[in-house]
């Protein structure tokens, strides 16, 4: 059992042997986790995604899904009160007035069919008992201080007005907005851009600070927390595994697992970048224009967006070309219109080593590209078996019999590390992990000629990440084919890139070898991206403390 | 929001143009001679080709199209074959019999079968759940004529209670025609309460499982308001969408329960006028019924942004 005496000074929430168990058989998800929190302190939950720490942290607020229940012998003392045991009354007075929650889908945590402006004021209106007229002066000055461009208009849009990061900014405002003396975040910019991320994080800690409000942080990137918070639980399997100061728990790690999660950190791919002359340019991009056309209404024309303005690029053989960029930088609309799921405006896309072969139609030449898309858990269709998805794309090759799909499908297994065990089941028994690579061997089923990857760990765990990123380059290595990574993630490009492309507002501002990108930068835009990703570093230097943000 | 309604409205206007040639063509293709039709068996060779002059039979098919929507527009539908009355006059009485029951019939299954299938849905696997899963899987699988059958044996002639044949229109006074349709009523809520209750609790289900629930809850909000302010609202569109099929169906005639009740219905006028050949009351009932049909969901979709913005943008 871990000391709880590193933080343990007049501790205001302090959880003592928090055990929640599923089923008859109590299955433990949590298991006899304990740990103090003082008031106006940082500390962070860390662990991969079924370590229980997101359960353990809704349990506080006694907001278990379902079958999920906290066991008797769990305590959970906030302000005097066991949180465990109080009236659901009495818990509702705690919820959102003193134990403020944020969480990790700002896509899906507000609610679409609410006014921000309504669903800002409710939590003051029923903890406060605040009048009309104070509630929007409080709410337009929160707003502002969150930096939101007209926060009048903000009060009364919906939700799907906004982006991801703003949606978040709005999420943490509204739950700031009450003061509360704890706040939650449940991994609250895992769904985010890393220029976003930072962006979110400085905001969170300058809320808190200024209020004197505690933090507990679920994460499950440890590179990040470092960076934010001074202390961190480390959670595997429902238990507290590791506990202390970020720095220490960092650079010392006492526990395997601990060892492992720090492992799974970002590392610059060994061998360093395998040069840019790869072999025969597979996909050859040039001045290639894309607009969203707009949406044809009945009496106008919304204008047209332009995504990409004029892009060139070669991605060659046996290289993989990362293109990088914030969201909306049109990095993924090219990635799609070079696999033909998007028609470009004008310029060229060709394939100059597969057209010499044979003049290529349309379906052939869609087989030699294939897309791993981001997220695992909508892109694979959960109603085909796992034997049934991969098989698919072979069954457009018409010179394959039905042995050979077989004896390669067999392969394709193995390759891509799944169990012959997968074959019968369906998409929603598998992990995040195991779903990308059934992706992945979809994709790679038929020896494509090139592959586009659209931010196929983005989802994803860091010891998965990691495991994937490796995947995919072991891949390339023995198939050869060219890949185009497109990713947010300067931390996974660097561990998969040849080269990489720097893209922002639809143009490419540098492109280079890995190295020279990452160590000599040129564009302002490659240092901004750069600096976001140091600051939530995973590489941490060796006597650099945990960034303590500055109250206002 | 301006823009989306007019949208909306403007789009509906080339269904109805489709609805009205599928109408007209259907009625064309149908063999024999309308002409003839109208005179009978014992009209003169002379009188038939006289007959189809004045009917406007010898003119292109497009001419007749025209001429036949233009008569339609200016609310002119032509005549019954059997008993010459003017169609339209024949619709909207008919049409108010049946949009008297259905109206009542739907308004009322809403207000119970959306409430039991949220309220179903938040104590999921709860004997009101279950409870609430069984009445409406039984109420599904009985067929409204029998139920309407029973109703009038219990109500109508073991106890005496309510009138077991014909209709009151509410001009002639509330009371005496309440009576005659709480029967009809009856059997319109108990049938279609089931479908509904289905629906608002399914998709009540999938929005209580959605963060912005826990989020609300993580608020301090209680589970009635969680309920009314966040659920509500999200939830009830496609049973909304539900509620339109139905009651854009329904509007267009409910054939059993009218002819059980022997109400003189829309159902029941389009019914009789098939079987006794009477083209002109089959083609403007036809189109009506298809006209109502464009008309609700139309309704439904206007009141759509109300309860998803996104759908607006």
């Amino acid at each position: 059992m871990m000391d709880g005496t590193a933080f343990a000074r007049n501790p205001m929430l302090s959880v003592h042997d928090l055990t929640i168990t599923i089923g008859p058989n109590g299955k433990r998800i949590v298991d006899t986790l304990t740990f103090d929190l003082a008031s106006g302190d940082m500390m962070a939950l860390v662990g991969e995604s079924g370590s229980g720490k997101t359960m353990a942290a809704r349990a506080v607020l006694g907001l278990l899904p379902q079958p999920l229940v906290t066991a008797p012998e769990s305590r959970i003392l906030f302000k005097g009160d066991d949180l465990t045991r109080i009236e659901p009354k009495a818990m509702r007075k705690v919820r959102g007035a003193d134990i403020g929650m944020v969480f990790q889908e700002p896509m899906v945590s507000l609610n679409p069919a609410v006014t921000i402006g309504e669903q800002m004021a409710e939590g003051l209106r029923l903890h406060h008992k605040l009048g009309k007229a104070e509630i929007r002066d409080r709410s337009l000055a929160m707003l502002e201080r969150i930096r939101i461009k007209e926060p009048t208009k903000c009060l009364a849009a919906y939700p799907h007005e906004f982006s991801g990061g703003m949606r978040q900014r709005i999420m943490l405002a509204s739950v700031m907005l009450l003061k509360p003396r704890l706040l939650i975040a449940d991994e609250p910019t895992t769904a985010l851009d890393t220029l976003v991320q930072r962006d979110v994080l400085d905001l969170m800690v300058e809320l808190t600070q200024a209020n004197g409000t505690a933090v507990l942080l679920i994460s499950h990137d440890l590179g990040m927390v470092s960076h934010y918070i001074p202390n961190v639980v480390v959670m595997s399997e429902g238990k507290a595994i590791e506990s202390g100061s970020s720095s220490d728990v960092l650079r010392a790690p006492k526990h395997e697992y601990t060892r492992r999660l720090l492992d799974a950190l970002p590392q610059r791919s060994a061998g360093g970048s395998r040069g840019g002359d790869c072999g025969k340019p597979v996909v050859e991009v040039k001045d290639v224009v894309i607009d969203y056309p707009g949406r044809n209404r009945l009496f106008s024309k919304t204008e047209a967006k332009r995504a990409v303005h004029g892009v060139d690029l070669t991605v060659r053989r046996g290289e993989t070309l990362a293109l990088v960029g914030a969201s909306g930088s049109g990095k993924t609309t090219l990635g799609r219109a070079i696999v033909g799921l998007v028609k470009p405006t004008s310029g060229e896309i060709a394939f100059p080593g597969a057209e010499a072969h044979r003049p290529m139609d349309q379906r052939a030449r869609r087989r030699e590209m294939q897309i791993v898309f981001q997220d695992p858990y909508s892109s694979l269709d959960p109603r085909q078996r796992i034997v049934d998805i991969i098989t698919e794309p072979l069954k457009l090759d018409k010179s394959m019999n039905g042995a050979e799909r077989e004896r390669r499908v067999e392969q394709v297994f193995a390759e891509v590390g799944l169990s012959p065990d997968f074959r019968r089941r369906f998409p929603h028994q598998l992990s995040g992990g195991q779903r990308q690579r059934v992706a992945i061997a979809r994709a790679i089923v038929g020896r494509p000629a090139f592959v586009v990857a659209d931010e196929p760990v983005s989802a994803l765990d860091m010891t998965v990440q990691k495991q994937i990123l490796l995947l995919i380059r072991e891949l390339q290595a023995r198939h050869g084919f060219a890949c185009l990574f497109v990713s947010h993630d300067l931390g996974a490009v660097e561990q998969v890139a040849d080269r990489i492309a720097v893209m922002q507002d639809g143009r490419i501002v540098e492109i280079g070898e890995r190295d020279d990108v990452i160590d000599r930068p040129q564009h302002p835009y490659t240092r901004q991206l750069l600096e976001a990703a140091m600051l939530i570093d995973r590489r941490f230097a060796e006597n650099d403390p945990p960034k303590q943000a500055t109250a206002l | 929001m301006t823009r989306f309604i007019l949208t909306r409205i403007a789009s509906a206007i080339p269904t109805l143009i489709l609805v009205s040639i599928a109408v007209f063509g259907l009625l064309r293709f149908i063999p024999g001679d309308p002409a003839a039709l109208m005179l009978g068996d014992l009209a003169k060779p002379g009188q038939v080709e006289a007959m189809r002059i004045q009917m406007g039979l010898d003119k292109p098919v497009v001419a007749q199209y025209l001429i036949w929507v233009g008569n339609v527009l200016t609310g002119d539908f032509g005549r019954s074959i059997g008993t010459g009355q003017e169609v339209l006059p024949l619709i909207l009485n008919a049409f108010s019999v049946s949009a008297s029951i259905v109206l009542v019939g739907v308004f009322i299954a809403a207000l119970i079968a959306v409430p039991a299938g949220m309220l179903a849905a938040w104590r999921q696997n709860s004997p009101g759940d279950v409870g609430v899963i069984m009445v409406s899987t039984i109420l599904l699988s009985i067929p409204s004529f029998w139920l309407g059958l029973m109703l009038l044996l219990v109500f109508g002639l073991n106890l005496g209670w309510l009138p077991v044949i014909g209709y009151v229109p509410f001009s002639q006074g509330f009371w005496p025609a309440l009576v005659y349709i709480i029967l009809p009523v009856t059997t319109l809520v108990l049938s279609e309460a089931g479908p509904i209750a289905r629906m608002a609790r399914a998709s009540t289900i999938e929005v209580a499982r959605l963060e912005y629930i826990t989020h609300a809850r993580a608020k301090g909000l209680s589970e009635p308001a969680i309920m009314w302010r966040h659920a509500f609202k999200n939830a009830f569109a496609p049973t909304l969408t539900l509620i339109g099929f139905v009651l854009g169906s329904l509007l267009g005639g409910i054939a059993v329960i009218e002819t059980v009740f022997t109400l003189p219905g829309l159902g029941r006028l389009l019914v009789d006028a098939i079987y006794a050949r009477d083209y002109p009351v089959v083609q403007g009932t036809m189109l009506f019924v298809a006209a109502i049909y464009v008309v609700v969901n139309l309704f439904v979709d206007l009141l759509y942004p109300f309860l998803d913005p996104r759908v607006a943008a």
